[in-house]
């Protein structure tokens, strides 16, 4: 069993690896090459040609002049101690900017997916405890509506009826522009009032289908005999429906909630374009118009060590979790 | 993730279609090829189609994805004016002019010329997309289930490594890079690693169909592996893969309209996401009289992405056999199966 954990551990360092590996793949596939545009646009700044070489070095912890698996030797080398050069169109390191960026992206990733599966957990088990009433049917159909409509929808929308017409809001931004970033309370409270757009149109969409999963596990958890079983020995209703049905319920999804976790940092590029704000997805896609190679491979390493590490999590609890389930992950015995 | 597989993999091993039709056709030796096949269309075309047809869902389903695709034998018939710029009258509200029922843009562009004409393109996406995802995810899922071994752990180790991407960002970089204007191209380049998830679960399922008897005798008379996972593996995940393939073509919808709406994908023609960009930066978030700019398009991908998630819904219904009891008033559960965790994949 431990041996299971040793390999499951060994393969999350393999896949950023590989990933790294990937990234370093990428700046050399992408149109030009990243040197031969660096270099023009670094002369267009008015840098001597003489000092070019030494500045995409700078930039990019890599010799361009050195054999490529030098280069790739000092890429990896310097990626492991956390250092991805310096931004070409912020002229700032780009680990600064990644750690400015992060705490906004991870704070309405992760508020908004606990948002997520708290309301569709909740709408869930009320349309499964009276399935096939008027109100499961109806929020059937709304949760069906609700996972059709794309999160950018929303957000244009809120958008521009809670900040461009009514006034509410802040229509850009992570804080007001004449906060002082520090740790007070006119901070917080400005932090909270940018968020709660942002934070509002990435749960909305998501709450549909979490939903309907919970009506589902929760209709097959009620048709089992163990919850009859529980009925008949006369236990009190609230026990049965937060030892018995609830939690049997809500455990297939703790796997899918850590991964969504994940995923939806991938989704930051385009939700933090549309309220300018300024996380990881928002400095991955101005680095990409901007052409600003370590800029972007570092926020698409570091969004992808995310996803790795939620996948790892999720395998790693949900045995301890669910006793239904031993570790070892049973697949791999074939 | 791993572990909820073991989940959804019962749910499919009881599942009726395929097995009953392998029973009762090699039970009766002189059944000819005509009468298979006649037995398949039955068993696995027909039967469903009224299944399906017979849910309110479904049909609704049916009937959206019926809609987009006359929408686009309009468009490719040339039945409908090909959109330009001072083709009519600048910002035409809904139903203003009935010449232009959908409105016009601040180019006096028609909004209904723009949706029409986007929709073969879009179809032609979502189509590809989804076909390469399950596509891809059948092959590396029956292939590793079936094989296992080395060849099923190298292949799941790539599918873990693909699966540790993160989908737009990587399609982001990948559409700077190949610039694809090809519509086929774009959905394969939205679900460039898609497939890898729904292969990790094809993998398990594949692996409790295996240890079937029927496999097992093909195995003992020497049948070749190829031919054993195309007739006795394929037929039984089947059902999982078609609601999945719609649950694909709908992340195909939501990702691309995305980019394009970023101006992160390339586009050589108007698209719904392109319209979508237009409006948004030409100022139709600021004044009523150009709303309908913003939410005609809008109102194109929510109609589409409805009509998929219905369709899906309903397969799931026609091919869930526990849900197809209940449907019918037998509430008694025939299989021990959890939903299947489609929220994995669903990012957007």
């Amino acid at each position: 069993m431990s041996n299971y954990y040793v390999r499951r551990t060994g393969r999350v360092f393999a896949t950023i690896f590989a990933v790294a590996t990937l990234t370093f793949g990428l700046i050399r596939l992408l149109p030009g090459g990243p040197f031969t545009q660096l270099r023009a646009q670094l002369l267009r700044q008015g840098v001597p040609a003489s000092e070019v070489d030494a500045r995409i070095a700078n930039l990019q912890n890599i010799n361009p002049n050195e054999p490529l698996w030098q280069q790739y030797l000092d890429y990896m080398g310097s990626v492991a101690q956390g250092n991805f050069g310096e931004s070409i169109s912020l002229g700032e390191p780009v680990a600064r900017v990644i750690a400015e960026a992060v705490p906004w992206t991870v704070f309405v990733v992760l508020v908004s997916t606990i948002l997520m599966f708290a309301v569709g957990i909740f709408l869930g088990s009320l349309q499964a405890y009276w399935e096939g009433s008027r109100f499961d049917k109806a929020f059937s159909g709304l949760s069906i509506a609700l996972m059709s409509v794309p999160f950018y929808v929303v957000a244009v929308i809120s958008l521009y009826i809670f900040s461009y017409q009514w006034g509410w809001l802040p229509t850009a931004g992570t804080v007001g522009a004449s906060v002082e970033k520090e740790l007070s309370v006119p901070f917080l409270l400005s932090a909270l009032e940018h968020s709660i757009l942002p934070i509002f149109s990435y749960t909305l969409g998501g709450i549909g289908g979490q939903a309907l999963a919970m009506r589902g596990n929760s209709i097959q958890v009620l048709g089992n005999d163990y919850v009859r079983v529980a009925r008949l020995r006369g236990l009190a209703d609230r026990r049965i429906a937060t030892r018995y049905v609830a939690r049997n319920a809500i455990l297939p999804m703790y796997t899918g909630f850590l991964l969504l976790l994940g995923f939806r940092l991938s989704g930051t590029v385009i939700l933090e374009q549309i309220f300018s704000y300024t996380g990881l997805g928002y400095y991955m896609f101005a680095a990409l118009k901007a052409n600003d190679y370590p800029l972007m491979m570092a926020t698409f390493l570091v969004i992808t060590v995310a996803l790795i590490v939620g996948v790892y999590i999720a395998d790693l609890t949900y045995s301890k979790i669910d006793p239904r389930i031993s570790a070892g992950g049973s697949d791999e015995a074939y | 993730m791993k572990r909820t597989e073991g989940h959804e993999s019962s749910t499919l091993a009881t599942d009726g279609a395929g097995v009953d039709w392998r029973g009762s056709a090699s039970s009766s030796v002189t059944v000819t090829r005509e009468e298979r096949l006649r037995e398949f269309y039955e068993e696995n075309v027909l039967k469903p189609m009224i299944v399906a047809w017979s849910d309110s869902r479904t049909r609704l389903g049916l009937l959206i994805i019926g809609f987009y695709l006359l929408l686009s034998l309009v468009a490719i018939f040339g039945l409908w004016r090909e959109p330009s710029t001072s083709q009519a009258p600048r910002y035409l509200m809904l139903f203003e002019n009935m010449k232009y029922p959908l409105g016009t843009t601040a180019s006096g562009t028609d909004l209904a010329a723009l949706i029409i004409h986007s929709t073969p393109d879009i179809l032609l996406m979502v189509t590809s997309g989804g076909l390469w995802a399950t596509g891809i995810a059948v092959l590396v899922g029956t292939v590793a289930g079936y094989k296992g071994g080395s060849v099923g752990r190298v292949l799941m180790s790539i599918s873990d490594f693909v699966m540790a991407i993160p989908g737009l960002p990587l399609v982001m970089i990948l559409a700077i890079t190949f610039n694809p204007k090809n519509p086929i191209l774009l959905g394969i380049i939205i679900n460039i690693n898609y497939w890898a998830g729904l292969g990790r679960s094809i993998h398990s399922q594949v692996l409790t169909i295996r240890e079937n008897n029927y496999v097992e005798a093909s195995r003992t008379m020497g049948v070749s592996t190829p031919r054993i996972i195309l007739k006795d593996v394929i037929p039984n995940i089947m059902p999982y893969v078609t609601v999945n393939f719609v649950f694909a073509a709908r992340y195909v919808v939501f990702a691309s309209i995305g980019l394009f709406f970023l101006g992160v994908l390339p586009y050589s023609d108007q698209n719904w996401g392109v319209t979508l960009n237009f409006a948004y930066s030409g100022g139709a978030l600021f004044s009523w009289s150009a709303a309908h700019w913003l939410l005609v398009p809008m109102a194109a991908i929510i109609g589409l992405s409805i009509g998929l998630i219905l369709l899906g819904q309903g397969m799931d219904r026609v091919f869930n056999p526990r849900v197809r009891t209940r449907l019918t008033g037998e509430s008694e559960s025939t299989a021990s199966g959890d939903e299947k965790d489609t929220g994995m994949t669903e990012v957007l």
